[in-house]
């Protein structure tokens, strides 16, 4: 294709979902079709190297609850994804939880924490 | 028997009885949510995944986080008094002229029976999802036919994998988030199976919950059998021609789960026992432009009112719901109002009334597939308002405002009706 490359993508920033037109022409890449600066955004990273946020449940203990939701707490590249959910699997979190807290640091040095997504209070035996 | 009075009864402590009840304390008003589980937030402490909240706090939450700000909002809202593990049973007659005219009686643990009157009550007990039994699939009846919001719930709140290889029929959102989700959790999703010739689940799911891992999307097919004696074994798949299953080329495809995601209906039972008159095409209340029900007092909002594809518009509906409830305890209620009818290509608009005075705010749905639509709101036959839409599809709502100002000297016609359609 003379160097050109274009794909057709559906943008999964926000519901609206805008239909984008992502090209690379001598190394620039353009973005059309997109609604905001989300889209670019999504539509560059798309091209070059995905990534998604992962969320999951890990194991609770101290709890009435059985499980903790969890997400990363920014999109994590796809290739580690696997990864981070086999972490996951092994993971048993003592409770109390807070909201935001951090279950795994700079997950491969990638940046990407996995946090917690709500708050667990410790039992108070009652 | 326990017997409690308060200016307002909010029936479901989910996003949308949270927002509502949140608003009528702000405006002074004293409130009971009564929420059947044990925790606030309904169906969001179950959808962990992301995506809410884009619109209403600009960020990009899981359910459970969205579900948790409105729970500290409403914790910190005075005058709030919240009854978990509570079930509202029975409705007392309406009284004419009591103090406080809505009775229900409901049960729980802790307080044993309940008696709890009000001025007024807000429906927010959001829906159900359809099942075998309403998409009638033909077959054996083996163990690990679930709908896919049941097993989200054994998945994540329970922590049990509810297969290994798993069928997913239908193509509603929760469907595609649970293929995504039962694929990070180790199981296989062999395909999803749509009757409709596109998804009826939003697009980005579609492309982050199927696409992303290479799950087949089955478009103008329907499950024709269901196999397997004590645990599923697999599904029949047949494609439609003209709407006709062509049985000579059906396909099986081995699993031992199937999951429907075959729709959702409000949750009116309390609604038909309050005597609520109910819209079939959305299957929640008929309301006026202020969310009251046909029963005075009675005000709805949410999932039971209409089915939402986002919680961020169940939230923005469900406050204006809680500033009317506010409006009519105070006894300042907006009675002038007229009829709002849908037009072309427009399955139901939701309210079924307008303010002619004041900024009015429509959900609707449309009957069809199209690019580059255009909205049109006509006044006595003459266009009011138009905006362009650059896709309609019948599973992604269409929401929008209207003032006062748009309608100024449009004819009003007979009756003052507003023709909503799409173009």
């Amino acid at each position: 294709m003379n160097g050109t490359k274009g794909r057709e993508l559906v943008c999964i920033a926000c519901p609206v979902g805008c239909r984008l037109r992502v090209s690379q022409e001598a190394g620039e890449i353009r973005v059309q079709g997109n609604q905001c600066e989300k889209g670019d955004t999504y539509g560059r990273e798309e091209l070059l190297a995905p990534r998604r946020v992962v969320t999951a449940t890990v194991r609770l203990a101290g709890s009435a609850l059985r499980r903790l939701p969890v997400k990363t707490h920014r999109p994590l590249p796809r290739e580690h994804i696997g990864a981070l959910l086999a972490e996951a699997s092994r993971l048993e979190v003592q409770a109390p939880v807070a909201r935001g807290q951090v279950l795994l640091a700079d997950f491969l040095g990638t940046g990407v924490d996995l946090v917690a997504t709500r708050t667990v209070p410790g039992q108070t035996g009652a | 028997m326990t017997s409690r009075s308060y200016d307002a009864l909010v029936f479901g402590g989910g996003s949308a009885g949270m927002a509502a009840a949140a608003r009528i304390a702000a405006a002074g008003f004293s409130v009971a949510v009564l929420e059947r589980e044990r925790e606030l937030g309904g169906v969001l402490n179950q959808c962990i995944h992301s995506g809410f909240g884009l619109k209403v706090f600009r960020e990009d939450l899981t359910g459970p986080e969205y579900a948790e700000r409105f729970c500290e909002r409403l914790s910190a809202a005075p005058g709030v008094e919240v009854y978990l593990e509570t079930t509202a049973q029975e409705v007392a007659p309406p009284a004419p002229g009591a103090e406080a005219p809505l009775t229900v009686f409901g049960y729980s643990r802790r307080h044993g029976i309940l008696q709890l009157s009000a001025r007024a009550g807000v429906l927010a007990m959001g829906c159900r999802e359809r099942n075998r039994g309403n998409v009638g699939i033909p077959g054996t009846r083996p163990a690990g036919v679930f709908t896919a919001g049941f097993a989200q719930r054994v998945l994540n709140i329970d922590g049990y994998l509810p297969g290994r290889r798993a069928v997913i029929v239908g193509s509603g959102d929760i469907g595609l988030i649970m293929a995504r989700r039962l694929v990070w959790a180790g199981a296989e999703v062999p395909g999803v199976v749509e009757i409709q010739s596109y998804p009826s689940g939003l697009t980005r799911n579609v492309v982050q919950c199927l696409n992303d891992f290479g799950i087949p999307l089955h478009l103008s097919h329907v499950v024709s059998r269901i196999l397997g004696a004590n645990r599923v074994e697999g599904v029949e798949v047949s494609p439609l021609e003209d709407g006709v299953p062509r049985l000579d080329k059906t396909f099986r495809l081995d699993c031992d789960t199937v999951l429907l995601s075959v729709g959702l209906l409000p949750d009116t039972e309390l609604a038909k026992k309050l005597g609520v008159a109910l819209n079939p095409e959305t299957g929640g209340p008929l309301v006026d432009a202020g969310l009251q029900t046909s029963v005075p007092g009675v005000f709805a909002c949410g999932n039971l009112l209409h089915v939402h594809d986002l919680v961020d518009f169940v939230t923005e509906e469900s406050e204006r719901c809680g500033a009317r409830v506010a409006e009519f305890l105070s006894g300042d209620y907006e009675q002038l109002q007229h009829r709002v009818a849908p037009g072309a290509n427009v399955r139901y608009v939701v309210p079924n009334r307008y303010y002619p005075g004041r900024e009015n705010r429509f959900y609707l749905r449309a009957l069809v597939v199209k690019n580059q639509a255009r909205l049109e709101v006509r006044l006595g036959g003459q266009l009011a308002k138009q905006r362009r839409l650059p896709h309609v599809q019948p599973s992604e709502m269409v929401s929008f405002t209207l003032n006062p100002a748009e309608l100024a000297g449009l004819p009003a016609g007979a009756d003052q009706t507003l023709e909503v359609s799409i173009a």
